[in-house]
């Protein structure tokens, strides 16, 4: 008997060691996390301002602002969004919904799976290759565009599926008892009801894109852009214009990553500063990701 | 007449939707494709035995040497060290979250490990140049200003999520009645976490591990900033070093005339890194797939 | 009748899952090296009032016991916050309704017990594997494959391995909860032997939903009903001559 007690000592003092050794890893990253924001937010306090935000990048560490790179990012995600959003959620739809059990969709999703762990840089080949040089779109925004919209895909398709997934079967069978027709159902009760963990999965890939920078350098974006690219919107007829489509372009993470390369410590404080501008993007991407996902799992409820 | 026009519309939107599925084959294949056309290029002047046993890679030199050692040296020295510090740290954090905390301790630390996956690259880049390096100066003087254990460590700490997340799912994916029968015996959570849960949930630990390793081998902007742009055939983490993507990124950096063998070299590096980050997500893949089969209790 | 030892002794006890009460004011004996049987309508708390004697509940958060579970010859009450929940599991085995068999080798499996004891004498576990298992009768089953996975055994072979898991560290009480209910009949009877014989070493309390079954194995039976033990007493009395209306209608199958 005072054997076991003993023993419950020991291995009760191993069960309460490893809860605070566990305790303390998972706040490795959270330490690291905030260490990370102090730190950039202090080597960048000095160029947050306004005038950091609407100035072109120069040769002067002073006068150098992100203007043309937040313009870029915008118009960059706007080619991403068009073309992967709505791809990915008919793929997503087909696959949940319409897709028989059978090799071809043993292959899509199979293929879709190691899409999503090819690394980024190989989808910056892959526009670098195809865009730039077989299609001709030049080193252009449409470019890199398309590159992170094929980079965001199996995100894309992958919240789809899972969102489809979630609504349960009598949810279908009610619909087509009432004599509707398949895409009658999708239309109706399918797409809307999943669209909480659709909108979820769209933005967190969309901040994703924001923050690529490997396969945008690969196919060619500028580090050091002083105008803006085309106006969509042109005094005369048919007042919208695609040129910008196929202007140069450089976004937010190449502007950091050029700042952060040269040797002079004051265009660090220039990266700096446009990281924390950066970072608060992606952030406050995830932030309404997950306040999505949170209002619609208490909207509706199965 | 109407439900003739109805079948035809219903078809039309089926085939739509079919081809939006079939186009991720299509990227795929439009991927091996370019990687390989472009390499094959690269190969017919240089041999696949110079490639791959060489131990200098000096493409851009006047006289240029293609041996890949080196790269390989790079990629797996800043994943090594990475991946040393991410598994056991993932691995214990999953445990920790999948037995040890409550219901809302997790809510809450799940989504804040996830953030570390959500940081741009270029700002971990940042970081490790100008933050941590600086910092192992003051204690390793030896180091090099550009090295790859800086990068190394901090990849280490932005691909924790991705071992935690598959490893902690699989942990919860064990029957709640297996852990009974450890706990009726007298077990700790510790005890239970280590004899039961862990060799139960081993394809899940298994998959996130390799899918960490592929996603530290593909990390590009971290080394590309802090590691240095320099190809040395070494192991020593003290030292610069170069791995597949920054070399990519180096080389499209400058001005390659496309077409040329220096512009070739970046496909051939590609298709190197394609293949091998292959491998680690087929095996990553495959032990996820046996979660589920194995759920058969 | 001779006057029996008695093994554990529950007074006044009531349990709560939040704020709704599951068990209320119950009082049993449990006498030593017999076979007590819980029965009773699913839902009547007869799990819950099991999962009691080893602290199960413990594992979960918001639960609340009140009252008492003493167990001889310590006279120790192993539902009060003083006493770790471990020692309690150390000295009370569990046999779960569904075979839980852990993902080891059958070997591994009777060995846990001893191994987070902290005990590591190849030699000893051997003598104990070989030895839970004769007891189990299941020594013959798998003499020759000890080392493969438990998950190779068929459901029956299973369970009784997870009662030689159990036995394997001498536990004074043995909990069965419904162990037979996962189970094809060939394998029940097998079972049922098997406890029979059992009850000479050990204390066993075993809930099942089969009124056959209690009446065939039990020393003494207790019919519960929304969360109360309505009646206890040798089983023969409880399936003879019922005292309690609603304990004649449950074991006639009027209910339940």
């Amino acid at each position: 008997m005072e054997d076991i007690k003993k023993r419950i000592k020991i291995i009760k003092f191993w069960d309460y060691l490893f809860g605070i050794v566990g305790l303390l890893s998972t706040f490795v990253g959270v330490l690291l996390l905030v260490i990370l924001f102090i730190d950039l937010f202090i080597d960048g306090a000095a160029r947050l301002n306004y005038k950091f935000i609407t100035s072109f990048p120069s040769r002067f560490p002073k006068e150098a602002g992100i203007l043309s790179a937040l313009v870029g990012t915008t118009l960059v995600m706007f080619v991403t969004a068009f073309v992967a959003v709505p791809l990915g959620v008919m793929a997503g739809i087909y696959l949940e919904e319409y897709a028989k059990k059978n090799w071809l969709t043993n292959i899509i999703e199979i293929n879709i799976a190691n899409l999503a762990g090819v690394p980024s840089i190989i989808y910056g080949l892959l526009a670098l290759g195809l865009f730039v040089y077989f299609f001709k779109f030049g080193e252009s925004i449409i470019t890199g565009g398309l590159a992170l919209a094929l980079l965001i895909l199996p995100i894309v398709i992958t919240a789809t599926r899972e969102s489809i997934r979630a609504i349960p079967n009598s949810i279908r069978e009610a619909s087509y008892a009432l004599g509707a027709t398949k895409w009658q159902t999708v239309k109706n009760h399918i797409i809307p009801y999943s669209l909480g963990g659709t909108l979820t999965g769209i933005i967190i890939g969309l901040s994703r894109a924001i923050g690529e920078t490997a396969p945008v350098i690969t196919v060619g974006a500028l580090t050091f852009i002083t105008f803006l690219p085309s106006s969509p919107i042109v005094k005369r007829f048919p007042f919208i214009s695609f040129k910008w489509l196929f202007d140069p372009f450089t976004v937010m993470p190449i502007q950091v990553f050029n700042w952060v390369s040269r040797p002079q410590k004051e265009f660090h404080i220039n990266a700096a500063a446009a990281g924390v501008i950066l970072l608060i993007m992606t952030l406050l991407m995830n932030a309404i990701a997950i306040y999505i996902r949170y209002r619609f799992r208490r909207k509706i409820k199965w | 007449m109407k439900n003739q026009l109805g079948k035809i519309k219903e078809n039309i939107i089926e085939m739509l939707l079919f081809l939006s599925a079939i186009f991720s084959i299509i990227i795929t294949g439009s991927i091996v494709f370019i990687l390989f056309y472009e390499s094959i290029g690269f190969f017919k002047e240089v041999s696949i035995i110079e490639f791959l046993t060489g131990k200098e890679w000096t493409p851009l030199f006047a006289n240029p040497k293609f041996g890949v050692l080196p790269l390989i040296a790079g990629t797996f020295l800043t994943t090594g060290i990475a991946i040393s510090i991410a598994l056991p740290l993932g691995l214990i954090a999953a445990i920790y979250l999948s037995e040890y905390a409550t219901h809302r301790v997790r809510e809450i630390l799940k989504p804040v490990l996830e953030v570390l996956a959500a940081i741009p690259t270029v700002v971990y880049g940042y970081f490790a140049l100008l933050f941590l390096t600086p910092l192992l100066q003051k204690f390793i003087p030896q180091i090099s200003s550009f090295n790859a254990l800086s990068p190394g460590i901090i990849m280490g700490i932005m691909i924790i999520p991705y071992v935690t997340s598959v490893s902690e799912d699989s942990m919860r994916a064990v029957p709640m009645h297996i852990r009974e029968g450890s706990y009726a015996m007298g077990a700790t959570r510790f005890q239970t976490a280590i004899k039961v849960i862990i060799p139960a949930a081993f394809s899940g630990i298994g998959a996130g591990f390799t899918l960490g390793i592929s996603r530290a081998i593909g990390e590009t902007m971290v080394v590309a900033i802090a590691a240095g742009m320099m190809p040395n055939f070494t192991l020593n983490p003290l030292e610069p070093v170069q791995t597949f993507t920054s070399y990519i990124v180096q080389v499209s950096l400058g001005d390659v005339p496309h077409g040329t063998l220096e512009y070739k070299t970046i496909f051939a590096a590609g298709v190197t890194l394609f293949l091998i980050t292959l491998i680690f997500n087929i095996i990553g893949f495959w032990l996820k797939k046996r979660i589920i089969i194995r759920g058969v209790y | 009748m001779v006057t029996e030892n008695l093994k554990a002794k529950v007074n006044n006890l009531n349990f709560y899952y939040g704020n709704t009460q599951v068990l209320k004011n119950n009082n049993l004996p449990i006498f030593e090296k017999k076979i007590t049987a819980l029965i009773g309508p699913s839902g009547c708390g007869k799990t819950t009032f099991l999962r009691c004697f080893n602290r199960m509940h413990d594992l979960y958060h918001n639960n609340r016991y009140e009252g008492e579970i003493i167990l001889y010859p310590d006279n120790i009450n192993i539902i009060s916050p003083l006493i770790d929940p471990i020692e309690v599991r150390m000295r009370i085995g569990m046999v779960f309704q569904k075979p839980n068999p852990f993902p080891k080798s059958i070997y591994e499996n009777i060995a846990f017990g001893l191994r987070i004891r902290g005990i590591k004498k190849k030699s000893i576990i051997d003598e104990v594997v070989e030895k839970t298992l004769k007891d189990a009768a299941l020594w013959d089953d798998v003499r020759d494959r000890l080392h493969s996975p438990a998950f190779n055994l068929s459901g029956g072979q299973q369970q009784r391995l997870c009662i030689a898991r159990a036995l394997a560290t001498n536990p004074e009480i043995l909990l069965f909860d419904e162990p037979t209910s996962a189970i094809d009949p060939i394998a029940t009877g097998k079972i049922e032997e098997l406890m029979v014989e059992l009850k000479k070493k050990v204390t066993i309390i075993i809930v099942t939903h089969n009124i056959h079954q209690a009446a065939r194995i039990a020393d003494y039976t207790a019919f519960m009903y929304l969360g109360e033990i309505i009646e206890f007493g040798p089983t023969e009395k409880i399936f003879t001559v019922p005292s309690d209306k609603r304990t004649e209608l449950y074991i006639s199958g009027k209910f339940g």
